[in-house]
């Protein structure tokens, strides 16, 4: 019994609270407002994602019928009755050649995922291979003093993943380490919240790719004579540039807008001006502070795509934006499928971010 | 000398445009080892009273005088229990009491910080609760926590600011029993704010209407002439408390019918009667 109390504790501490009918049913004895709540809370949530898996099909066959009669005519158009049959029995044979290219099904979706993980699986297969290869060489080359041979084939679908996770948590962290120092600093002093006021309202709202292009003007500049990998570095400080601002605001908000009572009992307990800042400032400013490094994470989680795009630097973005260009008969489905990867992994930055914002929230009013 | 004097105190809020005074013309002097109560309705300015003592903010005009010196700053000599506790909520019990005690004796080592807290939880009766935090706690708890943590840092004059105003009547009693405990032990000065007159007569040696604001000023002193330790049963059947409770009670009264007919404003009641649904 107290393992099934843990449990429900953590599901509710990460968010996951909607798990708890599921906890319950198998914990103990199940009683009948346990059973409607399982299928308040987990039946009907079911049905709406088969419901919306059904309306796709629904969308996805509409689309692909009009695609397919459209290239029938146009053949009989351009080339009579007889290109038109062929055209006919081309797209019934499932020749790919002919696909009508439009809205993937499920179905598609589904295999092209497939594709993707078995696609990794023979570059991983590979790269070991390589590496086995190429290990007594490299420990030569080392020892000469020159550079290891690294593998440079193309990268699989999971290693953009990795590779676009990396560049956000690199620009959430510098998002992090400008906007919370700065914002504690702005919300400490009004004279300084009220002259730097202007410069937030005016960069907040500026469009990520408007960021990366000013820090590409910089950094193309600043790394013209090193060899280091400059498209990360340029996506990684726009992601960070484009994310800091909810963070820079809640900061100084939260700092700026600590309770009264708590000003009061630094002052008549007397403690110094660092020690306030410490103890009581920032403690009771933390739960806006993670509010704004939450809404930070997201943000920077959704413009990345679009500046890896932009930036041709490799990641989710730049493996949607090669998909749509390649415009291979998979390509679309292939898009779909890192369209779903990249919700649920925002999904789930969201909720490890809420989960840390609930550990070291409290309620306001506690201690009054 | 007397220990802490008012002179001629007058509080102001508000700017230009609307001025506000709060206080005005306060005058009041306490005297070393004395036990005075300061009884006024809600609204009638008595936490800026005591934020002025305290040091928490300044008067317009006039002078506080703590042993001879005017109060600029807050000071550890003079340690308050707010009205609404004002516990950090992030901190356990032991930590808020901690922090308190850590700037009150910077000099002190770890161990002996600890021992002092310790004790001072124990005093108050939250040994058991000592790593809970306020969150966890009953409003008396939090609130004896606060009485702990502004005891623990040894203030020679203690303001208090309707400190049990929100508690229960039993643990109000026990609270005001440990209050008079640590007072009569130590021999320290005390100021009590409060709404309840009957509170005043059993802690205080002399107690002082504060007619309500705005430009609230002090009324007549009323000596509470009843020997200590005073025992709360026994109280009730005393001619000398009835009397004094008579008497404030009275006056209280009258200041209040004073304020109604201060105000000229008439009121025009709308001329409705109810419905009737009898046909």
């Amino acid at each position: 019994m107290k393992q099934s109390i843990t449990l429900s504790k953590v599901t509710q501490l990460m968010g996951f609270g909607f798990l708890k009918p599921i906890t319950v049913l198998f914990s103990g004895k199940p009683q009948k407002e346990d059973f409607i709540n399982f299928l308040k809370k987990i039946v009907v949530p079911l049905l709406s994602i088969v419901l919306f898996i059904g309306l796709w099909q629904a969308g996805a066959s509409a689309l692909y019928n009009k695609e397919a009669n459209y290239k029938i005519e146009k053949a009989l158009a351009d080339q009579g009755q007889l290109a038109a049959d062929e055209m006919k029995a081309c797209i019934a044979s499932g020749e790919i050649s002919c696909q009508p290219n439009t809205l993937p099904s499920p179905a598609q979706v589904w295999a092209s995922f497939k594709t993707l993980i078995e696609d990794h699986k023979i570059i991983s297969a590979d790269k070991l291979a390589f590496k086995e290869k190429t290990a007594a060489m490299n420990e030569k080359r080392i020892a000469a003093g020159k550079d290891p041979i690294t593998y440079t084939g193309r990268p699989s679908f999971v290693d953009q993943i990795v590779t676009s996770l990396k560049t956000v948590f690199a620009g959430f962290l510098l998002a992090l380490l400008i906007a919370v120092p700065i914002g504690i600093v702005i919300g400490l002093s009004e004279t300084l919240r009220s002259s730097f006021n202007w410069l937030i309202q005016i960069f907040k709202p500026v469009s990520p790719v408007v960021w990366l292009l000013l820090v590409f003007m910089i950094v193309k500049t600043l790394t013209k004579d090193s060899n280091s990998d400059s498209a990360f570095i340029i996506s990684f400080i726009s992601v960070g540039l484009c994310a800091m601002w909810a963070t820079l605001v809640n900061t100084a908000m939260g700092v700026s807008s600590v309770d009264k009572d708590y000003i009061n009992v630094a002052k008549v307990l007397k403690l110094g001006p660092m020690q306030k800042v410490f103890k009581v400032i920032l403690p009771s400013s933390l739960p806006l502070i993670f509010t704004g490094l939450r809404i930070t994470l997201s943000v920077a989680w959704m413009v990345l795509i679009a500046i890896e795009l932009l930036a041709q630097s490799p990641g989710l973005g730049s493996f949607v934006w090669e998909e749509f260009q390649n415009g291979a008969i998979d390509s679309n489905s292939k898009i779909i499928v890192a369209m779903f990867i990249i919700g649920i992994i925002g999904f789930l930055l969201d909720r490890i971010m809420l989960t840390i914002q609930n550990m070291v929230s409290f309620n306001k009013n506690e201690g009054v | 000398m007397a220990y802490l004097e008012l002179k001629n105190v007058c509080k102001t809020y508000g700017d230009e445009s609307g001025n506000t005074e709060v206080l005005s013309n306060i005058n009041l002097t306490i005297e070393e080892g004395e036990f005075v109560a300061i009884v006024g309705f809600t609204g009638s300015g008595k936490t800026t009273l005591v934020n002025l003592i305290n040091g928490l903010i300044k008067p317009t005009s006039g002078e506080v005088l703590f042993k001879g010196i005017p109060v600029v700053d807050t000071s550890h000599e003079r340690g308050v229990i707010f009205q609404n506790y004002s516990l950090l909520p992030w901190l356990t019990v032991g930590q808020n009491v901690y922090m308190a005690v850590k700037e009150a004796f910077p000099k002190e080592q770890k161990s002996v910080l600890q021992k002092r807290v310790a004790d001072y939880v124990e005093m108050v009766s939250l040994t058991p609760a000592i790593n809970k935090r306020p969150k966890e706690l009953s409003g008396g708890m939090r609130q004896r926590v606060a009485v702990a943590r502004a005891l623990a840092m040894n203030p020679e004059m203690i303001i208090m600011d309707e400190p049990l105003g929100a508690l229960d009547a039993l643990t109000r009693g026990n609270l005001q029993d440990e209050i008079l405990n640590i007072w009569s032990k130590d021999k320290r000065t005390a100021l009590l704010i409060t709404n309840d007159v009957d509170e005043g007569i059993y802690m205080a040696d002399r107690i002082i209407p504060l007619k309500p604001g705005p430009n609230a000023t002090l009324g007549p002193e009323f000596k509470i002439d009843i020997e200590r330790p005073r025992d709360k049963t026994a109280l009730n059947d005393n001619p000398k408390y009835k009397e004094t409770r008579n008497a404030i009670i009275e006056y209280l009264m009258d200041i209040g019918e004073e304020r109604k007919s201060v105000s000229d404003e008439t009121y025009v009641l709308p001329e409705i009667s109810p419905k009737s649904f009898v046909a």
